[in-house]
């Protein structure tokens, strides 16, 4: 009955869905104020038809009611109550519900917290919003609807894939949804903003906090992907270029983009017409994201669909809504009239760098990415693209990305000295070259291009913390006031300071783990010991043990540093009882130099185990790199001045707003 | 700078960043893209040995023999097959008669040198280039060749 319930309220937001996208249009042309009144309640009903129509499917799948044909399919009786619950989003069908409901939670919240916005901007914002949710109801409801009932209903079900049964499951899902779907509220307003046929400073006011808020999202869903995909699939790498990776990142880059050049159109009145092409644009990745991994056009461990009908249909949605944008954009943004003129050498020119920089890797990414589907597409020939391409093509654009970095933010606007700003940044330089002069006498072995690397994130990093030190005047003015300084500096720089730092940090990640990373295999009986990462490693037994759903094998591993004992190490092997399939449980022993990481494989005959040891080092830099970054995103978000928002139209520059 | 001059000095680091991206993914195309053979491809289009390709096909029953961390196995498509040689741990769902991809080289002498290998992902599931590659030569396939695979490494 709660199903039924579920699937009805499902098809009445379908109906709410189509009502909020007609009726306010039609009053923002008109100029009609109760019609486009009916957008909010429209969108916030939508929110509560949808909100039940999840909660519906979660009931159904804690309950284990295995008569409805997604839960049957992808859940079992004995599964733990978390991943019950966390089921729900662990399938395709599930996943797509989620997928509507951030999209209404986005828009009930743009209805209720969107006061200072003008009524029609607000009903055509909406209106948009509502065309996307109708389009992923109908797609939902007719090719992929969670609530198709079976009869009769199977005695159990089939079970959750064992590589999902994992804490992770419960928050990568809805964060990296969250950010992929924010995106929208961008697009939706670049829409609102066409039709509109104006544009200022205050669009980007508006469309700040919203890209804020679904990049910080986005962010953190990435990175606990890779964290959840380093500790669960027992390879010990954290980033694969697979096609599931970058149909996130590429948003993901796009965004970042976004992000920087609303900034300048807030500011300056400048970049317009290329903020709003980059809004509809970043969506659009989020589509096409959306696109290759819901279709089935892909083979990878989170593709789940299958029926290439889903494929049409969400490409369909991807041309309407990138088609009819790009087309739109065509047609208007010729009449909108670009402002603030600036020296290439300026905080602008930094920020169009950026741009630049960052739309050509997120094109790179594109490419690597579709070729293989393309080519197969047109000559059947089977290839692969993979670490090699995009470190050839990535790798390269975001080294001048990097040396500008900590620039920009200490450019003027309008015309910046570009020679004072790097005599401030000397000490960031000093900082690096000794970080290269150090790694190349410690690791003279490794990489030739890693200290280079190193030195590189430590040179971001450093920035950080001199344009922080300059604009408190540290070491310049007396204690009171920095003090002073240090607590008005806004929270938006704030943001911004630790985000760049938290890069700077996630560079030196990247390249120490990916160089100087140590890797053993071999075949070890009990009693032996292994020398890792300035580590001893002994292998004590084999011992087996039962979990909620599963048996193991634990392997025992004694990690013995400087000769005392200090931590054991249990990796498994794990069998599931449905669907019955192994998975590998890595034991992991972090630490700030890096993660001592061990896999048991197959038993050997003779009585030995292959084991796989690997160190890390410094792999942490990256999640908590990652993590920096989103709460620096938090951080700006919580300024009074994106809260408050609008201010009144038509401001030429903000004048009073402390130098940023 | 006049303002036409600005607007050129913009346009021409957009073009020029471009430019570089372009012959920079050009250049990888050519350098680091992998076919998809599968045994017969090899012997018909004759792979030489030492290019990157990646064998597809299903693991022979009773071939695999492990010395110590190398495996040995063969690949085959039912209609040839091809002995690899892996040295690592093999994925969670390698399985004798079961799907497979491997990433390697030939070495020059009939056999193959796995330095990736990818399995299928569960019971009924099998590579989808693997389905189709077995599809198109004629080999039947009981259920319905799902996407999703694991995938294990060597150094």
């Amino acid at each position: 009955m709660i199903v039924e319930f579920g699937h009805f309220a499902l098809i009445l937001a379908l109906l709410v869905a189509a009502v909020q996208v007609v009726v306010p249009a039609a009053g923002a042309s008109l100029k009609d104020d109760r019609m486009m009144r009916v957008a909010e309640p429209a969108a916030v009903s939508q929110l509560l038809l949808i909100a039940i129509a999840f909660f519906a499917l979660m009931y159904a799948y804690v309950t284990s009611d295995f008569s409805v044909a997604n839960v049957a399919e992808n859940s079992h009786s004995t599964k733990p109550l978390i991943y019950k619950m966390a089921g729900v989003w662990g399938n395709h069908e599930g996943s797509m519900l989620l997928w509507v409901l951030i999209l209404a939670i986005f828009g009930a919240a743009v209805a209720l917290f969107g006061n200072n916005l003008p009524p029609t901007l607000k009903a055509r914002v909406l209106s948009v919003q509502g065309a996307i949710a109708l389009a992923f109801l109908l797609f939902s409801l007719l090719t992929s609807n969670p609530f198709i009932r079976l009869d009769p209903a199977p005695p159990d079900g089939r079970g959750l894939n064992p590589i999902l049964q994992d804490p992770a499951l419960a928050f990568h899902p809805p964060f990296l949804y969250t950010g992929y779907v924010g995106f929208s509220i961008a697009y939706s307003f670049a829409i609102a903003a066409l039709l509109e046929g104006r544009i200022d400073a205050a669009w980007a006011r508006w469309v700040r906090p919203w890209t804020l808020a679904a990049w910080m999202f986005l962010t953190i869903g990435i990175s606990m992907g890779s964290w959840w995909a380093y500790y669960e699939l027992g390879w010990g790498g954290w980033w694969f270029w697979d096609p599931v990776e970058n149909a996130s990142f590429m948003p993901w880059l796009a965004g970042t983009a976004l992000l920087h050049s609303a900034l300048v159109m807030e500011k300056r009145e400048a970049l317009k017409v290329w903020t709003v092409l980059l809004a509809i644009l970043t969506f659009s990745l989020s589509l096409m994201g959306t696109f290759i991994v819901r279709s089935g056009v892909l083979t990878s461990v989170h593709s789940f669909a299958v029926d290439p009908t889903r494929g049409i249909f969400i490409l369909a949605i991807l041309v309407f809504f990138t088609g009819g944008g790009l087309a739109l954009f065509a047609l208007r943004a010729k009449d909108m009239q670009t402002g603030g003129l600036f020296q290439p050498i300026s905080r602008e020119g930094s920020l169009v760098l950026n741009n630049l920089l960052l739309v050509t890797a997120a094109a790179t990414v594109l490419v690597g990415t579709l070729y293989p589907m393309a080519l197969e597409g047109v000559t059947g020939q089977k290839i692969s693209v993979g670490p090699p391409f995009f470190n050839a093509t990535f790798g390269p654009l975001m080294v001048p990305l990097l040396l500008a970095l900590p620039l920009g933010p200490m450019l003027a606007w309008k015309r910046g000295d570009l020679l004072g700003v790097m005599q401030r940044l000397a000490l960031a330089v000093l900082a690096a070259i000794v970080a290269l002069v150090a790694m190349f006498a410690v690791e003279y072995r490794g990489p030739w291009l890693a200290p280079f690397g190193i030195a590189l994130g430590i040179y971001v990093m450093m920035g950080a913390v001199i344009e922080y030190a300059d604009r408190i005047k540290f070491g310049k003015a007396g204690r009171q006031e920095i003090m002073r300084r240090a607590r008005n500096l806004p929270r938006s720089a704030y943001g911004t300071l630790l985000a760049h730092f938290g890069i700077g940090m996630l560079v030196v990640g990247i390249v120490a783990t990916s160089a100087y990373r140590e890797e053993h295999i071999l075949v070890m009986k009990p009693g032996q010991s292994l020398a890792v990462g300035g580590y001893n490693v002994t292998f004590t037994g084999v011992e087996s043990g039962r979990g909620p759903n599963y048996t193991s094998n634990f392997a025992d591993f004694d990690v013995k540093r400087d000769g005392v004992s200090i931590t054991r190490l249990r990796p498994s092997k794990r069998l599931y009882d449905a669907p019955p399939q192994p998975t590998t449980e890595a034991g992991i022993h972090a630490s700030w130099r890096g993660d001592l990481y061990l896999v048991i494989g197959d038993a050997q005959p003779g009585g030995g185990y292959a084991v796989r040891a690997y160190f890390n080092p410094l792999v942490r830099f990256i999640w908590l790199g990652a993590l920096i970054m989103f709460i620096g995103g938090g951080i700006s978000l919580s300024d009074r001045r994106l809260r408050v928002g609008a201010p009144a139209r038509r401001i030429r520059s903000p004048v009073a707003v402390p130098a940023e | 700078m006049t303002r036409k001059q600005k607007r050129g000095v913009l346009i021409g680091g957009g073009v020029a960043t471009l430019a570089v991206a372009a012959i920079l993914v050009l250049f990888a195309l050519k350098d680091s893209i992998v076919f998809f053979h599968t045994p017969s491809d090899i012997i018909a289009e004759a792979v030489q040995p030492g290019q990157r390709i990646r064998l597809g096909g299903l693991v022979e029953k009773g071939s695999v023999v492990h010395e110590g961390t190398t495996i040995k196995f063969k690949v085959t498509d039912t209609l040839k097959d091809m002995p690899v040689t892996f040295t690592g741990v093999l994925p969670d769902l390698f399985r004798e008669g079961q799907g497979v991809v491997a990433e390697g080289v030939l070495d020059g002498h009939g056999g193959f040198k796995a330095d990736s290998v990818l399995a299928k992902h569960d019971e009924n599931y099998m590579p989808r280039n693997v389905a189709q590659a077995l599809e198109a030569k004629g080999v039947k396939l009981g259920a319905s060749a799902h996407p999703g695979e694991l995938k294990a490494e060597a150094p």
